[in-house]
């Protein structure tokens, strides 16, 4: 019989080394005359420990990590096809705590199959949603969605099936299905993870949002910065076709759903919706006036629904076991989970989905253990690029989108970006001016213009010029932008520039009272 | 005179291919630089024609995005990730050191034409900052200890 082992082709747990210790595990295997069975599992996202090897015993799949290549030999010597014990023993997968307090609704199944198995899929209780949506009516799926609670998980936060509903309700010939997976916030990698560990769940998401509010056409928008992800969904969508979850004829439904991958070609602003219709268009990414609403009027003038990875591979479940189930957890208005994704400088790197209304400090120090440097934290950048700077003052909000938007914050698409102690504040505001500068699509002139004298005057305020002008003249700039900008880009890069300011004056050359009297 | 008919074949059969794609360009221009590496500027009028757009406007979206290129690159393009998480990591030293390991700015080629350097903004590999991108390759934890030793790899994969 052989040995089940496991070792994960998440794109990130390659990126330190997985490639290289399955082959090293396979060669050593055989050297040994030890039969086992290589798996190329996704990540459990538990990053810090990974490479994390996995071998199935009777108790249940044990872990090892981080394994490195020179480790192989040592870990066979252990009797590690076994459970044996060894330094890099880390217990049954199931059991090691990160993993174990986490609520994993829409990351059920990710590292523990086979991604690019339909099988395996199917037998982890894959394309039951669908099989249920199938018996229901257009308007019952629909109630699902809405009945769950379910917010757009890209950013906005837009009530799910309230957006379906419009579509459904708008009557055409031809409808489409959009899954917004240009995930360009820095410090988010979710999407990624669903599309490489998890792919079919994204695809029964988006077919049962075509059968609610009928489309025939789905389309896939791929950042191209994401290479395995694109391999994957490819396979797996060529897998759905031929077992006839894709195509005319769903299951004998009557139904039919087809799906196309686009890719991104680098261009932030294209995850912004309008932007990314004008690219799937084929047209240089200009984001549009709204309205009308993509809802009504959407990828080439017709009814689009436009969803983030997160929100449509939540769909399944929520299909499955209900609406109530979904909503059910959460706090508020934020019901069910929210997989946040820990990044920057954290000890314990990794995806966290749990249930909206744990605390920030909660998540930074009990899940990721404090920075990776050993230095005090001294800010968190919460919701990507355009997300405001957490202070050590503001760590007990609850991860709820209200709660969040008090403090003059943003939860978006759950990404947590740590610095210590060393960060420099006004450094980082300029970034943020030039990341918006290198990244507009240049339709409206505060964001256009804006940006770059937004980063010319941090140029100033981090020589030290006449702080008493170009202070206000910054916050002055940053009004311009947060009112006058046509999308979030121009509209939301001052939330990190003058959080950055207001809570840490220090790094800009003014002190607290000063910066108040400004 | 024949490395242009070659070039011309390539585009045209990709043009052939995936015209009739609603929203065509951004897959032709795809296809076209994975097979060239870049998008030549003799391409442009033929893309255009079978779109029945203006070469301005073909050539506007190439211009858009960053992705796209309208000069060969280097043997490999090595994406250096910018963003926030990678500079909390280190990111902007590593960003020093690749510049002056390579001796280029960023989207400049290296004398012997071996690297390209492009900045990225994020590459989803946020757990494990900082990042870079060599090919469809990514690397994870890069230092200016191991930097060189991953592109003296990257070469022999070349």
């Amino acid at each position: 019989m052989s040995i089940a082992i496991y070792v994960p082709c998440d794109s990130t747990a390659v990126s330190i080394g997985a490639d290289r210790v399955a082959k090293a595990i396979y060669q050593e295997a055989q050297k040994r005359n030890i039969t086992i069975q290589l798996i190329r599992n996704g990540s459990r996202g538990l990053y810090w420990l990974e490479p994390m090897v996995e071998v199935l015993t009777d108790a249940g799949r044990k872990a090892y990590g981080p394994v490195q290549v020179s480790d192989v030999a040592s870990l066979f010597d252990a009797d590690f096809v076994n459970g044996g014990e060894h330094p890099l023993y880390l217990g049954l997968t199931e059991e090691i705590e990160y993993l174990k307090k986490q609520q994993r609704l829409t990351f059920a199944r990710i590292g523990i199959t086979d991604p690019i198995s339909l099988e395996d899929y199917i037998s982890h209780e894959g394309y039951q949603g669908l099989s249920n949506a199938l018996k229901l009516s257009q308007a019952d799926i629909v109630k699902a969605v809405t009945d769950s609670g379910l917010r757009g998980r890209g950013g906005a936060a837009f009530p799910t099936g309230i957006k379906w509903n419009t579509v459904l309700n708008t009557p055409s010939e031809q409808k489409y299905i959009i899954c917004n997976a240009d995930e360009g916030d820095s410090g988010t990698f979710s999407d990624r993870m669903v599309m490489e560990s998890d792919p079919f769940v994204l695809i029964e998401g988006m077919t049962i949002a075509g059968i609610a509010v009928g489309a025939t056409q789905g389309y896939i928008y791929l950042r191209v910065e994401y290479p395995h992800a694109h391999k994957a969904l490819n396979t797996a969508i060529e897998k759905a076709y031929a077992a006839g979850y894709l195509g005319d004829n769903i299951k004998g439904s009557g139904k039919s759903f087809n799906l196309e991958v686009r890719l991104g070609a680098g261009a932030y602003v294209c995850g912004e919706e309008t932007s990314l219709m004008e690219s799937l268009e084929g047209k240089r990414g200009l984001v549009r006036f709204k309205p009308p609403l993509p809802a009504i009027s959407g990828l080439f003038g017709k009814p689009t629904v436009v969803n983030n990875v997160i929100s449509l591979a939540s769909v399944p479940i929520i299909l499955d076991k209900g609406g109530d189930y979904y909503r059910d957890f959460g706090m508020g208005r934020s019901r069910g989970t929210l997989p946040l994704q820990l990044a920057g400088n954290l000890k314990h790197t990794g995806l966290v989905e749990v249930a909206f209304g744990m605390t920030l400090r909660e998540l930074l120090y009990d899940f990721g253990g404090g920075s990776a440097t050993g230095r005090p934290i001294k800010a968190v950048q919460v919701g990507g690029p355009l997300g405001s700077y957490l202070p050590e003052s503001q760590f007990d909000t609850p991860l709820d989108y209200e709660a969040f938007a008090t403090n003059w914050t943003v939860l978006g698409h759950g990404g947590v970006v740590a610095f210590d102690d060393t960060a420099n504040m006004a450094e980082l505001a300029r970034y943020n001016m030039e990341f918006c500068a290198a990244e507009s699509c240049g339709k409206c002139t505060p964001c256009r213009i804006g940006s770059t004298r937004g980063y010319e005057v941090m140029d100033e305020i981090i020589a030290g010029h006449a702080l008493d002008k170009n202070i206000p003249l910054l916050r002055d700039l940053c009004n311009t932008l947060l009112n006058g900008s046509l999308c979030a880009l121009g509209g939301m890069t001052p939330y990190p520039v003058l959080s950055a300011l207001n809570h840490f004056p220090k790094d800009f050359g003014v002190d607290d009272q000063a910066n108040r009297a400004i | 005179m024949t490395e242009l008919n070659a070039m011309e074949t390539i585009v045209q059969d990709i043009i052939a291919a995936l015209k009739d794609k609603p929203g065509a360009l951004l897959p032709i221009l795809h296809a076209v630089q994975d097979k060239l590496g870049y998008v030549p500027s003799e391409s442009v009028p033929a893309i255009a024609k079978a779109l029945n757009l203006s070469r301005a406007e073909v050539h506007g979206v190439i211009s858009f995005y960053h992705y796209f290129r309208d000069t060969a690159p280097g043997k490999q393009t090595i994406h250096l990730c910018r963003a926030e998480s990678c500079q909390a990591m280190g990111g902007k030293k590593l960003e020093v050191h690749v510049k002056s390991t390579l001796g280029i700015d960023y989207h400049e080629t290296t004398a012997d034409g071996k690297f390209s350097l492009e900045p990225v903004y994020c590459l989803g590999n946020c757990a494990c900052s900082p990042a870079m991108q060599i090919g469809h390759e990514i690397y994870g934890r890069v230092s200016a200890d191991n930097f060189e030793s991953i592109i003296t790899q990257a070469e022999d994969i070349a």
